[in-house]
């Protein structure tokens, strides 16, 4: 018999039941909550008279809708307000884990999550958010749900489930300086496309996926769901156990020897078996920019935009044309021809302060070109804020023209203020390229942090390594 | 949840790709804390050709000529067939609720994105797969013959198209089963009180910092 896969072990150890039909009451050890899906999910268990089944579990944090200027004068747009406040009532109504906007701690979900040291190797994660799936680079199994799944895990702890099929995707070799988690992933969605992972978790396995730090495995995974995957995750190995270690809310002491022991353990086996392998050269990856409107229509920064007229499928060729009439882009422009208007360095995608460093040091000594309207960096949390400001890396962003803003989700679906005019383009560090995703009529380009400011500082698309010195 | 037995309704054709729940409901209506009322803000950014805010008054906006749901019968669709990976991108339930509240009660596509499929089953919205030569030919007879209807019907997973040609689809018997009888999906869930206690006393035992 053949061994078993990461997923298969995470699966198996959440199984409360199983139908005979496969359908499965997998638990959930850790619910993550923000405020725009789960407000419609705590009034389903209000209206039912029904409490948390496991209030322990929750973590909440309002980011979708928070301001990243001027906190002090509270939520402007009602609307916003509301939300965030119904967020809060609901949560500390049930004495729920909470960190409010005015909490150092405050920040992205998915950037909090992992930490705080709320989301551990081993774990089954949920939110109601697509995202979800970043916190798989811990080796957990973590996924996003709809909100009727919210209020169910609250309700019950459990979600109903069928296990899916499993995907490795495995990158060999050693990455070309200057390519980053993102170009990996993005050239990952390049080759399988948005929908190849529906139906599979994907394990990102492979030598140049272990040499990504933890944070540049979350950037991986986090975009999962742009391939399609509702769940990927990476196995556990020394830097996950490190990166564990001295989080807040991870164990202590002989108990996290005792989980690390465990930990250890989830990996695939050798002699595992996917139902699918899709196998690529590291090398062979270059720094990707997407030119489309869907994460799968990428480029590699010395490449041009493609041609409809070549491709062959024509339901394909006709997306292809229509996407290139919304971004109002030429077949076969080089990409290092395309000129942003704003550029956005943020997300859960890339906000971590690996990602602010990347950005700051390509940054460092130089000043935002004249073409850029807004260049704006948006920490993760509180707490990377706290961390960049320590190294002196807000610094080295003003003084170059950029603003340095409070922690959110910000300008990558644009539910606070920040966001595209109509007609404007974004050089983004976000996930989603998709028409009017960061404001209405905008365009997105999806780059790493460091073709973001490297974006910035030329006021077109550039390999940082061809910046003239600073 | 309403039950999905049979029905019977006009096919709006969307004849689009990936269509991602951004484009289905756009993100500043999911400032809403409420389950209902996002039906006239379905596919905003396409369907009208000013920029649309909450609480506007949807008389006082232009709608987009060009956009099928605008166009007479489409306008009265109940079921929405459109091209692969529908439904794909963000995990807002506020997209089903979207097209729920427009009125439709199926969507039929050659895929979709596994998250909007779950959150469907769960609102009475069934999602259909048929093969792509199947949707293809979907296509061709509602663009040919426009308000003719298809009926839908999950008891025998069938869908049949204006000609009388019938294709069959299908659908894990558990949300089947739940769709049929449009089932409280905690209620069942929690008959299983104690099997989920006694996992989480093994769980204490064996991993304690799970629930720390």
């Amino acid at each position: 018999m053949a061994g078993k896969t990461l997923y298969d072990k995470l699966w198996e150890a959440h199984v409360v039941r199983e139908e005979p039909d496969g359908s499965t009451l997998l638990y959930i050890d850790r619910h993550l909550v923000h405020e725009v899906t789960s407000p419609q999910a705590f009034e389903g268990l209000r209206l039912a008279g029904r409490k948390p089944w496991r209030g322990d579990s929750v973590l909440a944090v309002p980011d979708h809708n928070v301001p990243t200027a001027d906190r002090d004068k509270g939520i402007a747009d009602p609307v916003s307000r509301t939300q965030v406040e119904t967020l809060e009532s609901n949560v500390t109504s049930l004495g729920l884990k909470f960190f409010p906007m005015a909490d150092v701690r405050q920040g992205i979900v998915h950037v909090i999550g992992p930490e705080q040291g709320a989301t551990l190797p081993g774990m089954t994660v949920v939110c109601g958010d697509s995202h979800t799936s970043t916190h798989g680079a811990l080796g957990a199994l973590a996924f996003g749900i709809g909100t009727s799944e919210v209020e169910h895990v609250l309700a019950t702890q459990c979600l109903w489930q069928k296990k899916t099929k499993a995907m490795q995707i495995r990158v060999e070799g050693e990455l070309r300086p200057g390519v980053t988690a993102k170009d990996v992933v993005l050239a990952i969605i390049g080759r399988i496309g948005t929908a190849g992972g529906t139906g599979y978790a994907i394990e990102f396995a492979g030598s140049a996926i272990r040499s990504l730090s933890i944070e540049g495995r979350m950037s991986v995974c986090n975009m999962s769901i742009e391939a399609g995957a509702r769940a990927g995750m990476v196995a556990v190995d020394e830097k996950t156990i490190e990166y564990v270690r001295n989080k807040p809310q991870a164990p202590t002491g002989e108990m996290f020897e005792r989980a690390a022991e465990h930990w250890r353990t989830l990996v695939s086996d050798p002699d595992a078996e996917f139902d699918a392998v899709v196998e690529m050269d590291a090398a062979e990856i270059a720094p990707q920019v997407s030119w489309g409107t869907s994460p799968e229509m990428v480029a590699p920064i010395d490449g041009r935009v493609p041609d409809p007229a070549a491709e062959s499928d024509p339901v394909r060729a006709e997306g292809m044309q229509r996407a290139l009439e919304y971004m109002d882009l030429k077949a076969n422009t080089p990409m290092t021809e395309i000129r942003p208007d704003k550029v956005f360095i943020g997300s859960c995608t890339n906000s971590r302060i690996e990602d602010l460093r990347a950005a700051a040091e390509v940054v460092k000594g130089r000043k935002k070109a004249d073409n850029i309207k807004l260049a704006m960096v948006v920490p993760g949390s509180g707490l990377v804020k706290q961390q960049a400001e320590q190294e002196g890396l807000d610094r080295i962003f003003l003084d170059a023209g950029f603003e340095w803003r409070e922690p959110g989700c910000s300008m990558c679906l644009a539910m606070n203020a920040d966001r595209l005019e109509p007609g404007e383009r974004c050089a983004s560090t976000s996930n989603r390229n998709f028409e009017g995703r960061q404001g209405q009529g905008g365009r997105t380009h999806l780059v790493s942090p460091s073709l973001a400011a490297a974006a910035a500082v030329a006021g077109h698309f550039i390999e940082p390594s061809a910046l003239k010195e600073a | 949840m309403q039950a999905f037995t049979v029905h019977k309704g006009i096919v709006a054709p969307l004849d689009r790709s990936n269509v991602d729940t951004d484009a289905i409901i756009p993100k500043q209506y999911l400032k809403s804390v409420k389950r209902t009322g996002f039906g006239p803000n379905a596919f905003d950014d396409w369907r009208y050709l000013d920029p649309g805010e909450p609480g506007m008054d949807g008389s006082q906006r232009r709608p987009n000529p060009d956009f099928v749901l605008n166009q007479a019968p489409f306008d009265q669709a109940t079921i929405l067939l459109a091209r692969k990976n529908f439904g794909c991108g963000s995990s807002r339930e506020h997209a089903v609720w979207a097209l729920t509240d427009f009125g439709f009660r199926a969507v039929i596509a050659p895929s979709f994105a596994d998250i909007f499929f779950s959150n469907s089953c769960k609102n009475g919205l069934l999602p259909v797969v048929l093969a792509e030569d199947e949707v293809q030919n979907l296509f061709e007879q509602v663009e040919a013959n426009p308000g003719a209807q298809v009926e839908v019907n999950l008891e025998e997973m069938t869908v049949t198209a204006p000609d009388g040609t019938v294709f069959g689809f299908t659908l894990d018997e558990d949300r089947r089963h739940r769709l049929l009888n449009g089932l409280d999906d905690i209620a069942l869930t929690l008959q299983f009180a104690d099997d989920i206690r006694a996992f989480e006393e093994r769980q204490r035992r064996e991993w304690p910092w799970m629930a720390l």
